[in-house]
């Protein structure tokens, strides 16, 4: 490479300085743009991990005065008491911040922005002004949602699935322009959404560098492509429900409600219909992270690398066919629940040989334990609880009892948290230093893991008994049922359980912060693993690669390959005899 | 094993079934799930990172994965199709009814329609009450279940039993009580800000029992 190559490449990149504005702001560099959406994400995380602390304050000591929320205004909190109006909000504000604007954000838009350019050997994304749109018509978004904790009526309480008729009449929630707002933000974030994943799938398709073919893809950029054509199929439904349930409310139609001949399940076919894939685009991005985050750690090959790919492909397909095993109980035509329990049943097979590939990636290998690491291997601990309990919920007659319980709440947290979150825990720490430049402290990482493993599995793990015991969801007093107290220790121990696992965020976040200024500086690839994003320095600079962009020679986990000294062989190092194997 | 495990009492036909079905996926559950995390476990230990050690450059077994495959494809259909009768004893058919309800239920209240000594519903000797539900023992009770308002959910976890109670629909519901008792009958689906102590109170008695509360509904409502 001739140093005037090298002097045109930097031109091309666009290589010169820009405002403030442009740079932190207004930017269409995708790192820029997925550190943005990161931001944004944790602090909605914050607010929603705020809700979940007042809910579990609630259920442990119901009626009683939250400590230091005196000051909160009636008739919002009484005195620092959570009213039964705010406790419906709390959870629907909870689900509804966690899911859309924190898990979706964190592993699609913080993620799949930074990632899929890096990982494919593309400079940008394919339309980076519509990737800066993205990100700011979804800030838009989440100041709508947030803004609905001020108006009259207080925000949505009708729950995250806003089932109608109850969300379609102001009169029965009692609450009027926070549901409005609701369905406005979502319809807002729909679009943000969209303009997203067009972005992704056309970056995948068209600018992955020379000799990256399909299957010399990471997982993870397999898993973040599978999941934008989900959302891109998805969020359409989603946005027309909505818009329907706004019309009931606004404009006097009756699509939901009997009254005027609408049907009310027909919102629940139209939810999960986007709710179903919905839930698998907040699992495959982590997926993709643990693969990645478990071979580099393992040195090791990734196991079955096709049956990985393929696997993601069929959870994709069946994940159309089977919302409505969210419906067994709704009074949908009991045959049609039968197909659907056999759908169901068989989406579990994907996950499972998704599991056993991880548990032999693991076979034989020269395991790390770096925290990255303690992250993605609980990934996988975790993931098998929340696919297992899941058995239970897709056999009709079972599910007949545990539907609507707390055995639903402990399957969705061990999928969401135990799975996603872990996975976000691990990907952090992981890019970390290709993000900022500095790597997070291992200290720190460690002792944030293990307080969150056991904190987490002492919150969500009883949940599973309460639910055995029929504890219902979504009630506001367990007390005011006789047959639900005994199981009162068992709601404290998960309370003062929720609370540590709380606290212990703070940690991570101050690991973020402290590493930012204070970490070890990162050197190109501090891991020692094989994809592209490790082939320029940390943080790569505006157009990712300061001389050309790397041409790749092979797949993404040639770990400890006989065919060199080192355990690991980047997918862009030529070696002699694959010369010919690029072309 | 269920009655360690918190489960309420049962006291329906069918809910032995569903019992059964809960234990036999526990099992399958415990197997699976104590085969993957030993697994996973020795492997974390053995094969940790030691200086000088390379790990084994393996890329997959094509047999294995076959293997796995079709054995969780072929647990699960099978659980599918086990399943599969249960559910249509219990929601599709079910035996003829010996007594009838309507129940109706409403923000936050279940009431509770009985057709009086004529058999008939929309009649005038027709008897509603307010969350109380009285039914004899060992017989047939068939429900025809709608709601007011927004959706509830019927739910007798004594019996195992759930079903959503939907505006605009009429759905029936069966169960047949082998204990007399009082259970409770809660709200299931989030119904507004009164879900939490939506609470029907069930009265199993016997057929004597049953007949004499009966004839004191339509004395008190003469």
């Amino acid at each position: 490479m001739s140093t005037a190559a090298v002097a045109a490449h930097g031109a091309h990149a666009e290589h010169h300085e820009l405002g403030f504005i442009r740079t932190y702001i207004f930017s269409t560099d995708h790192k820029m743009i997925g550190r943005q959406f990161l931001f944004m994400a944790l602090f909605m995380m914050a607010i929603g991990g705020l809700m979940a602390m007042l809910m579990r304050w609630e259920l442990a000591f119901p009626e009683t005065a939250v400590p230091g929320f005196h000051w909160v205004p009636e008739p919002f909190m009484y005195d620092g008491a959570i009213p039964p109006n705010t406790y419906n909000a709390m959870f629907t504000m909870h689900a509804t911040i966690m899911i859309f604007f924190v898990v979706m954000p964190i592993l699609v838009g913080c993620f799949g922005n930074f990632l899929i350019p890096l990982m494919i050997g593309a400079r940008d994304m394919a339309f980076p002004k519509l990737n800066m749109l993205s990100f700011w018509v979804g800030a838009v978004a989440g100041v709508i949602m947030l803004s609905s904790f001020f108006v009259t009526g207080g925000p949505a309480a009708a729950g995250w699935t806003s089932y109608a008729p109850l969300s379609a009449v102001p009169l029965y929630t009692g609450v009027d322009w926070g549901q409005d707002l609701w369905c406005i933000s979502l319809i807002v974030l729909g679009a943000s959404s969209l303009m997203g994943s067009i972005n992704y799938i056309t970056t995948i398709i068209n600018m992955r560098t020379k000799g990256m073919y399909f299957f010399r893809l990471p997982l993870v950029i397999w898993s973040l492509f599978i999941t934008a054509i989900l959302l891109l199929l998805a969020l359409p439904v989603l946005t027309t429900a909505l818009a329907l349930l706004l019309f009931d409310r606004m404009g006097g139609t009756h699509f939901f409600l009997p009254a005027g001949g609408g049907e009310p399940l027909l919102w629940q076919h139209l939810f999960w219909f986007f709710g179903h894939p919905e839930v698998y685009i907040m699992i495959l991005p982590g997926m993709g992270i643990a693969s990645e985050l478990i071979a580099t750690f393992s040195r090791k090959p990734i196991f079955g690398y096709r049956a990985m790919a393929y696997a993601m492909v069929a959870i994709a397909f069946l994940s159309w066919i089977v919302w409505g095993h969210h419906m067994f109980q709704s009074g949908m035509d009991p045959a049609l629940g039968s197909s659907f329990m056999i759908t169901t049943m068989i989406i579990g097979v994907p996950s499972a040989i998704k599991t056993f590939n991880w548990l032999g990636t693991l076979y034989k290998g020269n395991i790390h334990y770096t925290a990255a690491m303690l992250n993605g291997l609980s990934f996988v601990a975790m993931f098998v609880i929340g696919g297992l309990s899941g058995v239970w919920m897709a056999c009709t007659p079972v599910d007949m009892y545990i539907h609507d319980t707390y055995f639903i709440v402990a399957h969705i947290h061990y999928v969401l948290f135990g799975g996603s979150l872990f996975a976000v825990f691990g990907g952090i720490t992981y890019w970390y230093p290709k993000m900022f430049g500095r790597m997070m402290n291992e200290t720190l990482g460690k002792i944030h893991f293990w307080i969150t493993f056991v904190a987490f599995n002492c919150t969500f793990f009883p949940m599973h008994i309460l639910g055995m015991a029929g504890h219902m969801r979504r009630i506001y007093n367990p007390q005011q049922y006789d047959f639900l107290k005994p199981i009162i220790p068992i709601n404290e121990f998960i309370s003062i359980s929720a609370f540590i696992l709380g606290a212990a965020q703070f940690i991570f976040l101050a690991n973020l912060i402290y590493s930012a200024f204070k970490g070890a500086k990162a050197t190109d690839n501090p891991w020692h693993a094989n994809t592209l994003d490790w082939t320029t320095p940390s943080p790569p600079p505006h157009g990712n690669w300061p001389g050309p962009v790397p041409v790749v020679y092979r797949g993404p986990y040639e770990y400890s390959s006989p065919e060199v000294a080192e355990d690991y062989l980047p997918q862009s190092q030529l070696l002699e005899h694959t010369t010919a194997a690029a072309d | 094993m269920l009655e360690h495990m918190y489960f309420p009492h049962d006291i329906s036909t069918f809910g032995p079934q569903i019992d059964w079905l809960f234990e036999l996926i526990f099992w399958i559950v415990m197997v699976v799930w104590i085969a993957v995390m030993v697994a996973m476990v020795i492997f974390m230990i053995r094969y940790r990172a030691r200086p000088g050690r390379k790990a084994e450059y393996i890329e997959g077994n094509t047999r294995l994965e076959i293997v796995w495959t079709t054995a969780t494809a072929v647990i699960l259909v099978v659980l599918a199709f086990m399943s599969r009768s249960t559910w249509a004893d219990i929601k599709e058919h079910g035996p003829p009814g010996d007594v009838f309800y309507q129940v109706t239920a409403k923000q936050f209240n279940w009431e509770i329609t009985y057709p009086g000594p004529d058999g008939k519903f929309g009649t005038k000797d027709d008897v509603t009450v307010e969350n109380e539900m009285h039914v004899p023992v060992n017989k047939v009770v068939r429900i025809d279940l709608t709601s007011k308002d927004v959706i509830h959910s019927f739910f007798v976890p004594n019996m195992r039993l759930k079903q959503d109670a939907v505006p605009g629909r009429i759905i029936h519901v069966w169960f047949e009580a082998k204990e007399t008792g009082q259970y409770p009958i809660p709200c299931a689906e989030l119904c507004g800000f009164g879900h939490s102590g939506m609470l029907g109170n069930l009265t199993v008695q016997s057929q004597e029992d049953f007949d004499k509360w009966v004839k004191d509904q339509y004395s008190q409502s003469k």
